[in-house]
């Protein structure tokens, strides 16, 4: 069985600070991290390596330092890693970059796509779909849990108000919730291998050209532009109240009702 | 493409089990906005099994016409059917704007739909304007954990799709006296086109507790005093709807649980409303709670930092301000029946 596991690096928006003056986010020396729903997903996929010995194959988009990125996957148990990495990718939205990884992937064998449900930094859900419908998948998201049957498998995706079993056919995609697995921790031995016998294998726009579009990929290949952006406006105090506890209820549920939070 | 060919503004009227989701209704109440200032109609496609009659319901909050797609192969939500029924309308009819609630279902869905369509999607977008100039839409989310916002167009491609969260956008007023205008689309769909099994219907009635997706927190800190006193935050989180959060004082006290910590070390929210109650505002928990939409703060000290971020502040015991809100609360729905 292959795997492959599409991973991003984020910076880690736990260990983000805010300037108290200004009140918006330090982002010097943030440390980057493998996305969390990505990282809980490359788990699943190590547990299925563990138990049938299927193939893991670790794949990214991002600038050269995404490499770190993969070199910890590597270190946790994946067999191989590719890093889509050309100026040509750069500025892409979610439809370019769900273009690109779907011609890399058009070019590495696979059984089942696992991608986070979200990333971090983005938190848009929409790149794992997308690469399920460029590739014509049945796709599976908001998964929970995940287990093989034949030449299928059986997951359960979650909804706000419940969940469903269901039973996919491979070839598919899957988007892995944080909540599927807890991410093992790289071996001594492993992070070794991961920096001096492994390698990331760097793929360019040449790479792929064959298999993609030139005019859906990067910033030129994108439908969706930034037309303006802004830091939100440093909020002013409201008005606070001195006053006894009845009416501070008052107070307090006009605001609701202003806010239409009850009716 | 050429974009003048499209025309209108959709909603996609999220079902499930027949129930209209709050979210598509608030959608209607944008969707009207927008298509006015276009001067174009509003239209709701609604798909499912049994569900005709629901359609009028949509007219009512604000739709001038339902597409109504009514077939058995679409009576639980699985991505293929309904992605092939609505790229297959959308081809056919070229809306300039659709938009779909960013709920589990609609942020599975969309994102097939615009990739089917070949077109860009906005996703969670916070405000929805219309650019007089160009016909463009502006779609406006936050990025990077909500500290910068980013307007968004999508100026070549059509038709414009944005998924926006529950709570964000506000439904009008229910209008009975609005004209009926109810299409039935029929489609061809085979038992094929569903690409899975659905093995199993779980509806899980206990709400999980994740404080991220909640938009009602109350949440108490060390001047709640005393764990008991969390039962009156729980009373007063379940009347609004909402969950119980906790600060790290709170949470290291023993009180309550780690996965309720709001903060730095904790989780990071927005919710549409965040009551504080005894907490002081140390920026670590600022810092995981200060992107909700609305802030009320209750605190004894008169210098609390958190008074900084709040929208609204009283000076008070978190003891005896909650029980009269409980009570207001009270008083209001019984006025209200």
């Amino acid at each position: 069985m292959n795997i492959v596991v599409c991973i991003k690096q984020v910076p880690d928006t736990n260990e983000v600070k805010l300037d108290p003056k200004t009140g918006t986010l330090i982002r010097e020396g943030v440390p980057s991290i493998i996305n969390p729903d990505d990282k809980s997903g490359l788990e699943a996929a190590l547990k299925l390596k563990d138990q049938l010995g299927a193939h893991v194959t670790v794949l990214s988009m991002g600038p050269p330092q995404a490499d770190a990125a993969l070199r910890e996957a590597l270190a946790m148990g994946a067999d191989e890693a590719i890093l889509l990495s050309d100026r040509a990718f750069g500025g892409a939205d979610t439809w370019a970059t769900s273009s690109t990884l779907a011609a890399a992937l058009r070019k590495i064998k696979y059984d089942l796509i696992i991608t986070g449900r979200q990333a971090i930094d983005g938190d848009t859900a929409q790149v794992g779909p997308q690469i399920a419908e460029h590739l014509g998948l049945p796709q599976v998201s908001y998964v929970e849990d995940l287990s093989v049957e034949g030449a299928s498998i059986i997951v359960k995706r979650i909804f706000e108000d419940g969940y469903h079993k269901i039973k996919v056919k491979l070839p598919c995609l899957i988007t892995a919730l944080k909540e599927m697995s807890i991410p093992r921790y790289m071996t001594v031995g492993l992070v070794y291998d991961a920096y001096r016998e492994k390698e990331v294998k760097i793929w360019t726009l040449r790479d792929i050209e064959d298999t993609v579009d030139k005019s859906n990929i990067g910033l030129k290949g994108s439908p969706t532009k930034v037309k303006a952006s802004f830091t939100k406006g440093a909020k002013t105090a409201g008005k606070v109240h001195n006053v006894d506890a009845r009416e501070a209820a008052k107070i307090i549920v006009e605001k609701l009702l202003e806010k239409y939070i009850i009716s | 493409m050429s974009i003048a060919n499209y025309r209108g503004v959709w909603v996609f009227a999220e079902q499930r089990g027949g129930e209209i989701q709050k979210v598509s209704l608030e959608l209607l109440g944008k969707g009207k906005e927008l298509a006015e200032q276009l001067g174009e109609n509003l239209t709701a496609v609604i798909l499912g099994n049994g569900i005709k009659d629901r359609a009028k319901e949509l007219i009512y909050y604000g739709a001038d016409k339902v597409i109504v797609v009514d077939n058995e192969l679409l009576d639980i939500y699985t991505t293929e059917p309904y992605t092939k029924v609505l790229a297959e309308i959308i081809n056919e009819r070229k809306p300039e704007i659709v938009l779909i609630g960013a709920t589990s279902i609609g942020r599975d869905l969309a994102p097939r739909v615009s990739a089917r369509v070949a077109t860009g999607l906005t996703a969670d977008c916070t405000s929805l304007k219309i650019d007089e100039e160009t016909r463009n839409l502006l779609m406006t989310r936050p990025a990077f954990g909500g500290n910068i916002m980013a307007t968004i167009i999508c100026p070549n491609h059509r038709p414009q799709m944005s998924t926006v969260r529950p709570g964000v956008m506000q439904k009008l007023a229910r209008d009975e006296s609005r004209t009926l205008d109810i299409e039935e689309y029929p489609v061809q769909l085979t038992p094929a086109d569903i690409n899975v099994e659905i093995l199993e219907v779980v509806k899980e009635t206990k709400q999980k507790i994740n404080i991220e997706d909640a938009s009602i927190l109350v949440s108490g800190g060390r001047g709640v005093g005393k764990p008991e006193n969390f039962k009156l935050l729980e009373e007063l989180a379940h009347k609004l709807g909402g969950l119980v959060s906790a600060s790290r004082a709170a949470v290291d006290a023993g009180w309550i649980e780690h996965n309720r910590q709001v903060g730095q070390t904790g989780k990071t929210v927005r919710p549409d409303l965040y009551l504080a109650c005894g907490i002081s505002g140390a920026i670590q928990h600022v810092a995981g709670m200060e992107e909700s939409e609305c802030i009320i703060a209750v605190n004894t000290n008169p210098d609390a930092p958190i008074f900084e971020v709040a929208d609204l502040g009283i000076v008070g015991d978190v003891t005896k301000v909650i029980p009269a809100l409980i009570e207001e609360l009270r008083i209001l729905k019984a006025s209200n029946k």
